[in-house]
Formats: structure tokens, sequence, C-alpha cells
């Protein structure tokens, strides 16, 4: 098989599929809401819809949403832009993805989803612990609409230049999403960075698997009260109110200059589709999940 | 779970209650940006929806034979309709109306006048909303709104979803906004208390 042709398969199974630790917490979380509520009735749902778009192997969601490949940096020249080009449109040819790329000034459809800068594509630094791998995220629309950016201290919130303040913004941002992102979400945080590696490295955090905590232990317990404190607003699943309205909490840290210290907020939707495809050392791919 | 079947009785859909869980069956017919335009400029609506069931959505339908597939059903964000639903609510006599979000008090209170509910369905959720659709009964406007903005008529069978507004002038999205916005503020008094 092409190189081509795996990537096109990472489409597949990442765009039809739900990550198995995303679905063990919404099953445990169904598990807490009261039987025959709203939010059982949606959860159950969304458990039904993961089940038949696997067998299928349909996309779970219409709105297959952008696509953001993370590249081992060993496999550079593998998997080029080019490659990941063709494949993003042979997948889109076999209707793994809706025509969902619309070119901002003039407002037509790029029909195959490839543009200058679709999909987006990511080179990392070689996670020499293991073989190279492509991962691949795919973010709806309707989650990212509801992510944001604060500027610490923000006098509305009352949140000063501290872990206090950060939890504030990070609370403001799961209310003022609502049901609108399609929660249950998931929230990748970046504390600091500039405004752009804020969002770079807060989405990168929805690449982790939900059991996973940071390895830095005052944001490991951040992740764990942040959580906690977010199921009590009693959004619940598309906000029409319960005890499930985050399903996990991802924080990284990165440095800031004096002048500026940004809290950003990725939002996910429960349809955090994200797969990976891992490289063998001969070329071959075994399909794997993050 | 409350089962809901077309054409929908008027003392059943005002007997239902907001975070009432409903499964509709039955005609379910499409309608949302250009649907509610062309109403609202007004000309003559393709069907009538008294005590019918109007649905928000952008499906995704293939050709199969003669017929239609419908692969992908989700429900679009119900608010652009706003301006428009109150109106429409009055004139057609719709008793459902099926979307994602939520509409304004201007629609509630339409809904408590005219006996309708606003039905929340699951978003994402596009194979199962698809795989209720047993059959699609036709459709209208294919040619002058597109096939995402077409007025489909599909026959549903099962097509859960929760009442989100009810036609007491209850909102759960008025309910849990206010009251996680209440939540909020408790959660940040305890912050500050840790603090001092």
């Amino acid at each position: 098989m092409t190189t081509v042709e795996r990537i096109a398969e990472l489409v597949r199974t990442t765009s039809s599929s739900l990550p198995d630790d995303v679905e063990q917490v919404l099953r445990r979380s169904l598990r807490k809401e009261p039987k025959g509520s709203g939010a059982a009735m949606v959860l159950n749902t969304i458990l039904e819809n993961c089940a038949l778009a696997r067998r299928q192997s349909t996309p779970l969601c219409q709105d297959t949403g952008t696509l953001a490949f993370f590249v081992d940096e060993r496999l550079r020249r593998r998997v080029t832009p080019s490659v990941l080009k063709k494949a993003v449109a042979l997948a889109t040819a076999r209707g793994l993805l809706r025509k969902n790329c619309i070119d901002s000034v003039g407002g037509h459809s790029y029909d195959d989803n490839c543009a200058d800068g679709a999909p987006v594509v990511n080179y990392r630094a070689a996670d020499l612990s293991g073989p190279p791998t492509v991962t691949l995220l795919m973010k709806g629309g309707g989650s990212e609409n509801m992510s944001r950016q604060y500027s610490l201290p923000d006098a509305g919130l009352g949140a000063g230049r501290d872990l206090e303040g950060v939890r504030k913004c990070v609370l403001d941002a799961v209310v003022k999403a609502q049901g609108y992102g399609c929660a249950p979400g998931i929230l990748g945080v970046c504390v600091g960075g500039d405004r752009a590696t804020g969002f770079e490295t807060a989405k990168e955090q929805l690449l982790r698997r939900l059991n996973d905590a940071s390895p830095d232990a005052r944001l490991a317990k951040l992740e764990k009260s942040l959580l906690k404190d977010a199921n009590t607003l009693g959004i619940g699943p598309m906000g029409l109110g319960g005890a499930t309205t985050l399903l996990g909490v991802k924080i990284a840290a990165r440095p800031r200059v004096p002048a500026s210290f940004f809290v950003t907020v990725a939002y996910m939707c429960w349809a955090c589709r994200r797969g990976v495809a891992v490289f063998g050392a001969d070329g071959s791919v075994s399909e794997a999940r993050t | 779970m409350t089962r809901l079947e077309y054409p929908f009785d008027e003392r059943q859909i005002r007997a239902l209650k907001a975070g009432d869980s409903v499964s509709i069956s039955g005609l379910v017919h499409t309608g949302r940006d250009k649907f509610h335009k062309w109403f609202a400029d007004g000309h003559p609506v393709c069907v009538d929806f008294r005590d019918g069931a109007l649905y928000h959505c952008g499906p995704v339908v293939v050709r199969e034979g003669d017929g239609w597939r419908v692969v992908a059903a989700g429900p679009t964000t119900s608010v652009r309709e706003n301006p428009y639903e109150p109106d429409f609510i009055a004139k057609s006599g719709v008793r459902v109306i099926i979307g994602k979000g939520g509409m304004d008090a201007a629609t509630l209170d339409a809904m408590r006048r005219h006996g309708c509910v606003y039905v929340q369905a699951v978003g994402g959720a596009a194979a199962v909303s698809a795989a209720s659709v047993r059959r699609v009964a036709g459709v209208d406007y294919l040619d002058e709104f597109g096939a995402a903005e077409a007025c489909w008529h599909f026959e549903v069978d099962g097509f859960k979803g929760v009442v989100a507004m009810d036609s007491h002038g209850a909102s759960l999205f008025d309910r849990v906004g206010a009251e996680s916005s209440a939540r909020l503020s408790e959660l940040f008094r305890q912050f500050g208390q840790i603090r001092h």
C-alpha cells in the first residue's frame, strides 16, 4: 500500500471511529445521569452513533472539520505536504469527508478539501521512545467557535496572574460555551505563550488520551480540579442540563514575556476525532489509536 | 420517553414539558435559511405544515436509482431562523420544531400562543439521525435552494430528541444558562475564600 493510501485510511478510521478512551468516559458518564433524563438520552444517542459510524465506516459527524496532521520529523521525506494533500483528496472522493473547505476571500469551495494551508501540517520533533507516527486531529466548526483566549489580569472575571486566575478563565469559557460546542466537551488549555503559540499548544493538548495526566504535578492537580468544578456547573450534554459538561481537561504551560499572560482554551466537542498511524522502519504502517 | 406521531395532536404537544425525552415518527420536513427567507418574502410554502414538524437540517442525501438515500442528517444551529420563526409558527400551524441550540424569547412566546415545542436533536450524531429516516418521501426547492437547503420530506421512525422549549414558556437553555452562571459566581467566591 502506498503512503497516500495509508494516510487516506487514517482519515477513514479517524472520521468514523471515536477513540476508545473518549468512548469509555462517555459510557462512565452515562451511569452518572438519571435514567430517562435528557442527559441520558443524549449520551445514549451519542454512544449509539459511535457504534453505527464505526460499523458502517461513515463519518460520525457531518462536520468533518479542519484536518490537522502532526508528523514525526523522521517522516519528513516520506509524508510530505503533497502526499497529505493527495490522501485528503482521495478520502474526499471516497465520501469520507464533507466538502468542507471554503475560500475565505472568494467564497468558493475547494471540493477536494485541499488548498494553500489545508490540510494543516505540523512537523514535530522526533519522539525517540517509539516508532515514528502521523497523528490526525479532526475538529468541527461548532466547537472551534467556542474556543477563546484571555489576557490576564481580567478585571471582569476578577482573575489575576496566578493559577487561580487561570481557573477562573477556564470555567468562564465553559459557561460561555454552554452546549453550543456540542457538549460534553474536552478542553485543551495553554497557560502562557504568545497569542499564536497559545492556541497551537492548547489544541495540541487535545491529542492526549483522556486518562493521562500532565507530567507537571501542579498542572495535573489543576486538570483534575477543573474537571470536577466544571461538572458541577450543570450545563450537561448538548446544554440540556446534567452532570456531564466536560469529559476531560488537558493543560500545558509555555513561557511568556513579562508584559503578557495569556490563557487559551481550545474547546473540543465530544466527537474528538484523533487517530494515529504508526510507521515501521521498513515503511509498513500499523494503525493504532492514540 | 414520549412517542410523538405525525399528525401531531395539539393537546399532546401542550402536555409536554421542557426536559421531556421524545421519539418522533412520521413525516418531518427540513427547512433552514433559504426556506425561511422564501416564506418571509411572501411565497406560498410547498407543503401544509399544519400539525407537522419542521427540522432545521442540511442533510447529505445521495441519489440511489429513482430514489434518495440519507447519509448524514444532524441538526444545524437554529438561532439564524429567529427573525422568521414566530411568524412561521403563527401562519403554518407547525407543532414541532427540531434543531440545535434553541431559539429566542419571541419564538418561545409564539410556541406558547400557538401550541408548539422545540426539540433539541443530538448535535454530531449524524449517523443515528440518518438511520432514523426510513424513506425520503420527496423534495421541494431542490433546484432553487440546492440539496443542503432544500425542503426534504422525510419519513422518520424513532427520531430522538429532548423538548428544550415547551408551550408554557419554559426553556431549558434559559434555565441551564442562568443556573450555570449562578454556580460559576459561587465557585469564584469559594476561590476567593481559599486565598484570603
